[in-house]
């Protein structure tokens, strides 16, 4: 089992590239580039030999407590106190060997479609450093067998999503939206710190998750407690998988180069939240009382959020123009997707989902960043600069689409069997309010993905015009034209995923949930479903629907009265200016809430400071100097310096007086001394006589 | 006993050193005049002491001898540097102390 | 025992007060030779340093090691009683090797009036001061250590500093000496309520036996000492004036050595000796601590300086510190300690930074510049680095000053309110936010973006050799302990232990 053992390996690989890059890149021939996306082909390798491991490693327990058991390996002590000691270890079930595969295969081909789109960046070497150390910290973030380990990856994908949003921090924008980003996530990880904390007393003082999921599941914990350790977590998960209502950073990131967008902003880190609920299920699955029985629901508030984010994210989807805010704003509503599942018990489901969205979602990302690499020069506005572009960019083209299916959840491509499974656990678990914001988030989701690639792909191409005129001038503008290999294979192969992927859960196999189940999952009794028709054939005719419906009505102009709505009715006008500014979260958060922090809460505090607190410091100083002048002045300087100056002023005198006699003539000297010798010997003689007499 | 003729003497000869001292001007002069002093102590003292019959009026004289001839090498020396400075001993040019 | 053993501490307190005397007889016009001296002296302590580390017993950390104790002043039982334990090393060796590259910094960036004799002679003494104070078992020592820092530092400010530094150099000295007043006074009734001895290990052992109501007022008297000394809020003011007038080089000691004089001051003499008047006080200190961590975030929040934003962002950071002692717990006491040389490292490191910048720019005001990466991005990304670790950032050093003393709140020690606590722990863990709010958004606006059109056509110069050398270690121990803070965490654990079992053996 080397490679379950070791698969600290994996990150450690990365990391080790990052210092290579980070100090040495610059000299390399490829820029840093090769070390990157060697160590992360390393990685791959060795997570493709553990998964092979995992999947060929024995199982104990019978029937439905049939699992593989996890994999435990502690590094070094981490730190101490007394006895508590938090060891840095791994810990490999499933669910980890499933995010390795994740991860390290769409890292792998961000770097390699990277090298092109990439290509003569100012910062190109800078990048790969930033890719490597975001690969090696999510890699930590999915091995960890504690929460604070878990925390430090976090953090550290965290920090990466910094850097690679404000990769081109000349502009304001870019920087903005990084500091957006992190500032937001942060508020998000504030809650979570306090949430660790919480579960470390609650679990024994201890980090460990898997005993945390064991007490928690065998009510070892006190249920208050575990409800506001789990609120606490989830406020993480809430911040850094842009859950409503801190979803506002996730569009805002599309500020950062597109293989970023594609790696971190979709496929991997944004789901880390998602993970975090999957790995820490037994609180989580204890707390909210998820679960079959319909005597035990409690509100689930996980669900709730997820449900809430489905919704509003795939509403400002239909507003945007920038395909790449569609894509973010897609990205946040399926993200929705995997915490409501997680939220109503379908385990399987949400990370099964997770899996699938990786892949097609950083497909249409990659595929964006080729059309505005090739098609649209560099613009990622749909309705200004793309259209038409299906016959230049033939791979593209057919990747997105196939893509844009997946996501669509049509059969038989990977997002139906994800999507299905979700659905069908909500129903069957009895949460049918949900399963309707599913299905009514799969509409959604199916009429804005039409939207989107009909305005890019089909129609007129709209692109070009900003050159016209330059081109008479003598300058050729770049036709569309299909992208490079590093471009296109990458595609191909997360198109390619994007179809089969789905079919490790479905066709009757269910490989995908056997493979990951682990003990928590057993120990709390999720239950699983068989495919079930009804629901499948339910869903799919609500995405063809949503499919159908956006291409009417964008296509052929169907439903005439809708168009032109808002130029109508002020309702519709409203509405839409509402979306438009996306239910003006932006502006409460960034100028009203943060705005009055930075602003006249932050002046006020200091003018507090500078007047009140300081100012009782300089009154002290100043009354002591007011006192000590009195003191000085009349005291000291009329009395007391009266007696003194009076001796001095005497001694003054007589030196002015006596310096006269000191001529510095010796003759005068000696006039002096004989003088007073004879005055002394004349009042000897006197005296002498006297006493005589 | 001749105890006033001695007496005498001294006192002539102490007279003469004052007014060296305090009239001349030249700086030799004076030392020699402070020389003349000395000196009239010194008879006033063997004076006494053959007086008094005891030896310690030339024991003393003794002392004032030695002293008057180490006092005499170092007015002599400030005298000549003073002659260097100035190319000059007169006495009543040399102020510098003057306060 | 050796003769190292005897003497080593005493040589990492002297050699450098010894070292200034003989810079004294440098001619005044040899700069080289003085510089070199100074280098030599504090290289020689850091010798001793590393001796010492390597000596050290890591399997007692809770005993004191290196320990002299030789007759001092009779007439007081004042005796010359030194060593180190767990919770002291560290501080000691911070203190040493951040002496070093304040002088390797200072190199060839000496302030106005220049003079670098004088200079390093007063950093010389300033060092034995602080090596000193955290070397003291007896009090009268430690009060003379604890002072003989104050005169080095004030001159430091009020010759060498900016425009204001009068009044900034007047402020600190008589602030602190108002402190050390109390604190005395506070010593003196130890004396002679706790058995008429000053030594320190002694008098942990009779000061429980002190009236109850006594230890709480002779709390309070060393509470004002080392409250200031930190400083904790309402008491901060002092600092960011000394910080803003202060030579780059004063502001790296005084942030990274003497603010952890009053913190270690609580740790070491207030709460082991009087722990009856700790418990009752430590719901007001975690108070004074939570209100300085979003007070100073606030502060940073609202500046327009460099130097005064990095200043108030100690204040915060104190305040951790502080919180984590107010628990009365081992993992309170560890995450203290941790942030204090935590603390050391990385705001020291700000502060070189804010002074290179000011260097090169001429100015500190955050709105004149920008683009910081673009004229010197080395400069610029390890500013970016530090204020990462500032904010605590896991897997830098930042991180586990903060973390471990948000976590002891939780569960404080027997006795106290976990009530309230908690709530301490929620405004800290907001506070942490606010820390990623205002670094972020002052290296947004230093580092990020074009450069300014006032500077855009100077040519500024990225980081020097100098700068290099003593920057570099520091770099490397934010890394280092962030990555296995276990490296510090088992030095002071033992130590702390030491002090907290007090605290959780009984309720009162």
């Amino acid at each position: 089992m080397f490679f379950l053992d070791n698969a600290w390996l994996t990150w450690a690989l990365p990391a080790s590239a990052f210092v290579v890059i980070l100090f040495f890149g610059r000299r390399l021939p490829g820029k840093g580039a090769e070390i990157g996306i060697a160590a992360v082909g390393g990685s791959f390798v060795l997570s493709c030999a553990a998964a092979a491991q995992w999947i060929g490693r024995g199982t104990i327990g019978e029937g439905e407590e049939r699992v593989r058991g996890a994999v435990d390996h502690t590094l070094y002590t981490w730190f101490s106190n007394g006895q508590v000691k938090v060891p840095l270890g791994i810990h490999v079930d499933g669910l980890t060997v499933m995010m390795l595969l994740v991860v390290t295969l769409v890292s792998l081909l961000v770097q390699v479609y990277s090298t092109a789109y990439m290509h003569g960046d100012r910062r190109y070497t800078y990048f790969y450093a930033a890719l490597a150390l975001f690969t090696a910290s999510m890699l930590v973030l999915v091995t960890s067998s504690t929460t604070i380990f878990l925390l430090l990856g976090w953090e550290g994908v965290g920090l990466c999503s910094f850097m690679l949003i404000g990769h081109w921090w000349e502009e304001k924008d870019n920087s903005d939206a990084a500091l957006k980003a992190f500032f937001t996530t942060r508020l998000g990880d504030a809650g979570m710190l306090i949430g660790i904390i919480i579960l470390f007393f609650a679990n024994g003082q201890s980090f460990d998750i898997a005993r945390l999921n064991r007490a928690a599941l065998s009510g070892g914990i006190d249920h208050t407690v575990l409800v506001v350790g789990a609120v606490a977590l989830f406020m993480g998960v809430i911040g850094k998988s842009a859950q409503f209502p801190l979803h506002t950073w996730l569009p805002d990131a599309m500020a950062g180069p597109t293989p970023v967008s594609a790696l971190i902003h979709a496929a991997t880190m944004v789901v880390a939240g998602v993970y975090l609920v999957a790995r820490c299920y037994g609180v989580f699955w204890a707390a909210f009382r998820v679960g079959h029985h319909p005597a035990w629901h409690g509100i689930s508030y996980v669900a709730v959020i997820g449900a809430i984010t489905i919704v509003i994210a795939a509403a400002l989807a239909f507003v945007q123009d920038d395909i790449k805010k569609v894509l973010a704003y897609s990205t946040v509503s399926q993200l929705g997707y995997m915490v409501m599942a997680l939220g109503v018990g379908a385990w399987t489901g949400g990370i099964f989902h997770l899996f699938t969205h990786a892949f097609f979602k950083a497909c249409l990302f990659l595929g964006a960043g080729s059309v505005s690499h090739s098609g649209s020069h560099h613009s990622f506005d749909m309705k200004k600069d793309m259209g038409g572009l299906w016959r230049a960019m033939p791979i593209t083209h057919a990747t997105f689409v196939i893509a844009s299916l997946a996501l669509a959840g049509i059969f038989p491509l990977a997002g139906f069997w994800s999507k299905d499974d979700i659905l069908l656990t909500a129903g069957k678990n009895g949460y049918n309010a949900f399963m309707v914001v599913g299905l009514v988030g799969a509409f959604m989701t199916a009429a804005y993905m039409a939207r989107t690639v009909y305005l890019t792909f089909y129609g007129e191409h709209r692109g070009g015009h900003h050159g016209g005129q330059h081109s008479a001038a003598g300058h050729a503008v770049d036709a569309p034209h299909e992208s490079p290999l590093a471009i296109t294979v990458p595609l191909v192969v997360l198109a390619a995923f994007s179809v089969v992927a789905g079919w490790l859960n479905g066709f009757g196999v269910h490989w995908f949930a056997e493979w990951t189940r682990n003990e928590v999952v057993v120990q709390a009794h999720v239950p699983e479903y068989k495919f079930s028709a009804p629901t499948a054939a339910l869903s799919m005719a609500v995405a063809v629907a949503g499919i159908g419906v956006g291409l009417l009505y964008y296509l052929r102009h169907a439903f005439g009265p809708l168009h032109r709505a808002t130029e109508r009715s002020s309702l519709a006008r409203a509405g839409y200016r509402f979306l438009l500014n996306k239910y003006y979260l932006d502006v409460l958060y960034t100028d009203i809430i943060v705005g009055s922090i930075k602003g006249a809460i932050a002046r006020g505090a200091y003018w507090v400071n500078q007047r009140v607190i300081d100012g009782a410091v300089n009154a002290v100083g100043i009354g002591a100097r007011a006192l000590a002048r009195f003191t000085y002045e009349v005291v000291d300087q009329k009395v007391v310096d009266g007696l003194v100056n009076g001796t001095g002023a005497s001694a003054e005198g007589g030196g002015s007086v006596l310096r006269r006699l000191q001529t510095g003539r010796v003759q005068q000297y000696a006039a002096f001394l004989f003088g007073a010798g004879a005055i002394g010997a004349l009042a000897l003689v006197l005296y002498a006589n006297q006493g005589a007499r | 006993m001749l105890l006033n003729e001695f007496l005498f003497l001294g006192a002539l000869l102490f007279c003469t050193g004052v007014y060296g001292v305090l009239a001349r001007k030249n700086g030799v002069l004076v030392l020699m005049s402070v020389e003349l002093i000395l000196n009239a102590v010194n008879i006033n003292l063997i004076a006494f002491g053959a007086f008094r019959d005891t030896i310690a009026g030339q024991v003393f004289a003794l002392f004032v001898i030695a002293i008057a001839a180490a006092e005499v090498g170092v007015g002599l020396a400030i005298v000549l540097l003073i002659y260097r400075n100035r190319r000059s001993i007169d006495l009543t040019d040399v102020d510098l102390m003057k306060g | 025992m050796n003769v190292f053993d005897h003497w080593a501490l005493s040589g990492v307190i002297f050699v450098p007060i010894l070292g200034a005397i003989l810079l004294g007889f440098v001619p005044r016009a040899q700069e080289t030779a003085q510089k070199s001296v100074a280098l030599l002296i504090s290289l020689v302590t850091g010798g001793l340093m590393v001796g010492i580390l390597a000596r050290f017993d890591y399997n007692a950390t809770d005993k004191l090691q290196f320990v002299t104790d030789r007759r001092w002043i009779d007439v007081i039982h004042s005796r010359y009683h030194v060593g180190v334990d767990g919770i002291a090393l560290p501080l000691l060796a911070l203190s040493v090797f951040i002496t070093i590259a304040c002088i390797i910094y200072s190199w060839d960036h000496f302030p106005e009036p220049h003079n670098p004799k004088a200079f390093l002679m007063l950093l010389l003494v300033l060092e034995t001061g602080m090596n000193g104070t955290f070397c003291a078992e007896d009090l009268i020592l430690f009060f003379v250590f604890f002072e003989l820092v104050l005169l080095p530092m004030y001159f430091m400010i009020g010759v060498w500093g900016g425009p204001n530094r009068q009044y900034a150099a007047i402020k600190f000295f008589l602030f602190t000496l108002f402190g050390s007043a109390l604190m005395i006074l506070g010593f003196l009734a130890l004396f002679f309520k706790g058995g008429n001895t000053f030594d320190i290990p002694t008098l942990v052992h009779n000061g429980s036996a002190i009236a109850r109501s006594t230890q709480v007022l002779i709390f309070a008297g060393l509470f004002m000492g080392f409250a200031i000394k930190v400083p904790m809020f309402p008491f901060h003011t002092w600092l960011p004036d000394a910080h803003t007038e202060a030579p780059t080089v004063g502001s790296v000691i005084l942030a990274a050595v003497l603010l952890k004089l009053g913190t270690y001051g609580f740790i070491r003499i207030a709460l082991p000796v009087l722990p009856y008047a700790a418990r009752r006080w430590a719901p007001w200190i975690g108070l004074l601590a939570v209100i300085g961590i979003i007070y100073g975030a606030l502060g940073s929040l609202a500046q327009r300086d460099l130097k005064r934003l990095v200043a108030f962002s100690s204040v915060a950071h104190m305040g951790f510190v502080m919180l984590g002692i107010s628990t009365l717990t081992s993992f309170g006491l560890n995450a203290a300690i941790f942030g204090m040389v935590a603390h050391g490292l990385i705001t020291g490191m700000l502060f070189f930074l804010a002074g290179s910048i000011a260097e090169r720019f001429n100015t500190r005001e955050i709105s004149r510049l920008g683009g910081l990466l673009v004229q010197a991005p080395r400069l610029g990304w390890i500013l970016g680095f530090c204020a990462m670790a500032s904010l605590g950032l896991p897997g830098l050093a930042g991180f586990w000053g903060e973390f471990p003393a948000i976590l002891s709140a939780y569960q404080p020690a027997q006795g106290l309110n976990i009530a309230l606590f908690r709530a301490f722990m929620v405004v800290a863990a907001v506070g942490t936010v606010l820390a990623a709010g205002y670094l972020l958004w002052m290296y947004q606006r230093t580092a990020f973006g074009e450069p300014s059109a006032e500077f855009a056509a100077i040519h500024v110069h990225d980081v020097h050799v100098p700068e290099w050398i003593a920057w570099t270690p520091l770099l490397l121990g934010i890394v280092a302990f962030g990555v296995y803070p276990h490296a510090l965490f088992h030095v002071t654990d033992g130590a702390v232990h030491g002090v907290t079992a007090v605290f959780t053996s009984r309720a009162s």
